[in-house]
């Protein structure tokens, strides 16, 4: 008995992978225990550990934590992520709705039908360019600092990062007109604990390709 | 200047109603500027309102507050209906996440086109009584207390009696199996701010009516 948070999901990026990246940037070690297989995922449900029958889980503190908001949110708060009061709070909590919307798309890009697929990436690239980066190359102009909220790393700010390098696996110069956003990722990068978890060997997942989709519907039935 | 909360939305329920029921049971008087057309919702794009050129948005406490999430944790931690420590918080939103998931469902029904209608009916009506109503029924029964989190009042319990309401309205029995959220449904239902707002002419808003649909969805695509 370790201690430490274990995470039950696959072993793709999927909704975990957001939950990976704030346990890393945190400092915090954590295991890992992959669904593999359908029988995995039912003997999970079968044991009454899922309280919606449903993945991502972390046990965590006692707790078998489920829906992603509400693991992040723990570990946020749980680390000082969260900022120092209610409205920074509402900030933060702003921002991360805006790149789980983001994030969302791009995650469910791959499960998508094959004819729709040019339109999904044209439509994600249009989002991230038109509504989300704009937003926070914003929030980073007005106020001049180097966080995106309180002027102390949050949340916000490792979930804005995780954001823009996905969308640039979509199309690399994503943040062409966005100056402000490069030098955030450059700096955020550049915190020993993420710099850590982007490197290979850490517990960060790569982005899902067409077998891996495979395994997925078949795991969820989907 | 009247310094209540406002709130930009159509006129019905989707994703503003759980707010509106927040500050009706914190007993928060708010206004409501409601979108009728497109052009309401590009002047508000225009005018640099919304964060993320969507609505939801709540003007409070100086702010302009967008993503409902966001928004109903801001006005639940204010007024103290968030639990009183982070371990909580952490199973309030365990069930609230929840909840947002089934009201999704529910309250996406009306808009799915005809073909789709009995699928997602039969769908949300399993989720409910399979999925989510056994978690909060099992939650009542564990603790035997009238609340679900902490033997206090919190979001979680208005938010539960919404849905349940809202499940009502599709299959009225569907608590048949759930005694303790049928005495949980009367306990809540009987806090004044919210029996006030069960109450005809209050800000509640009804399910969308068929012959409504093409409005909203006019507004938004």
């Amino acid at each position: 008995m370790a201690g430490k948070p274990k995470l039950h999901y696959t072993k793709g990026r999927g909704k975990m992978e957001s939950i990976r990246w704030l346990l890393a940037a945190a400092g915090v070690e954590f295991e890992e225990e992959f669904i593999e297989t359908k029988e995995d995922l039912e003997k999970l449900r079968n044991d009454g550990v899922l309280l919606f029958q449903q993945v991502p889980m972390v046990e965590i503190d006692g707790m078998r934590m489920v829906q992603t908001r509400a693991i992040l949110s723990y570990i946020a708060a749980k680390y000082n992520l969260y900022g120092k009061d209610l409205k920074e709070r509402a900030w933060i909590d702003m921002y991360v709705e805006g790149t789980t919307d983001l994030m969302g798309m791009i995650m469910y890009f791959p499960f998508q039908p094959a004819d729709t697929k040019e339109k999904n990436l044209a439509l994600i690239i249009e989002r991230a360019t038109t509504r989300y980066f704009p937003v926070y190359e914003k929030a980073l102009k007005d106020h001049g600092q180097d966080y995106l909220v309180g002027n102390k790393l949050s949340w916000a700010d490792i979930h804005l990062l995780e954001a823009i390098l996905m969308a640039e696996e979509c199309k690399p110069d994503i943040l062409s007109a966005f100056p402000l956003l490069q030098a955030f990722k450059g700096r955020i990068s550049n915190i020993p604990t993420i710099k850590k978890f982007l490197q290979p060997g850490s517990q960060r997942k790569p982005p899902t390709d067409e077998k891996f989709v495979a395994v997925v519907r078949k795991i969820f039935n989907i | 200047m009247s310094g209540k909360p406002k709130l930009h939305y159509f006129n019905g329920r989707g994703r503003m109603e759980p707010i509106r029921w927040l500050l009706a049971e914190a007993g928060v008087e708010f206004e409501e500027s409601f979108l009728e057309k497109k052009d309401d919702l590009l002047k508000l794009q225009k005018d640099g309102s919304l964060l993320f050129q969507q609505v939801p948005m709540v003007e409070i406490d100086g702010m302009k507050m967008v993503q409902t999430r966001a928004i109903a944790n801001y006005i639940a931690a204010k007024y103290n209906l968030y639990g009183k420590d982070l371990k909580e918080r952490a199973l309030i939103d365990m069930y609230v996440e929840g909840m947002f998931d089934l009201n999704e469902q529910l309250m996406s029904y009306g808009y799915q086109p005809a073909d789709k209608k009995e699928q997602h009916f039969a769908n949300m009506m399993d989720k409910a009584t399979n999925r989510y109503f056994p978690v909060f029924e099992k939650a009542l029964k564990d603790h035997g207390q009238d609340f679900l989190v902490g033997n206090q009042f919190s979001r979680a319990d208005v938010q539960l009696l919404e849905i349940i309401l809202m499940a009502e309205e599709c299959k009225p029995d569907i608590l048949a199996k759930f005694p303790l959220l049928q005495s949980f449904k009367a306990i809540i239902s009987n806090i004044p701010t919210i029996k006030k707002f069960l109450q005809p002419g209050s800000q509640r808003k009804q399910p969308v009516r068929e012959e409504e649909v093409p409005k909203v969805i006019a507004i938004f695509y």
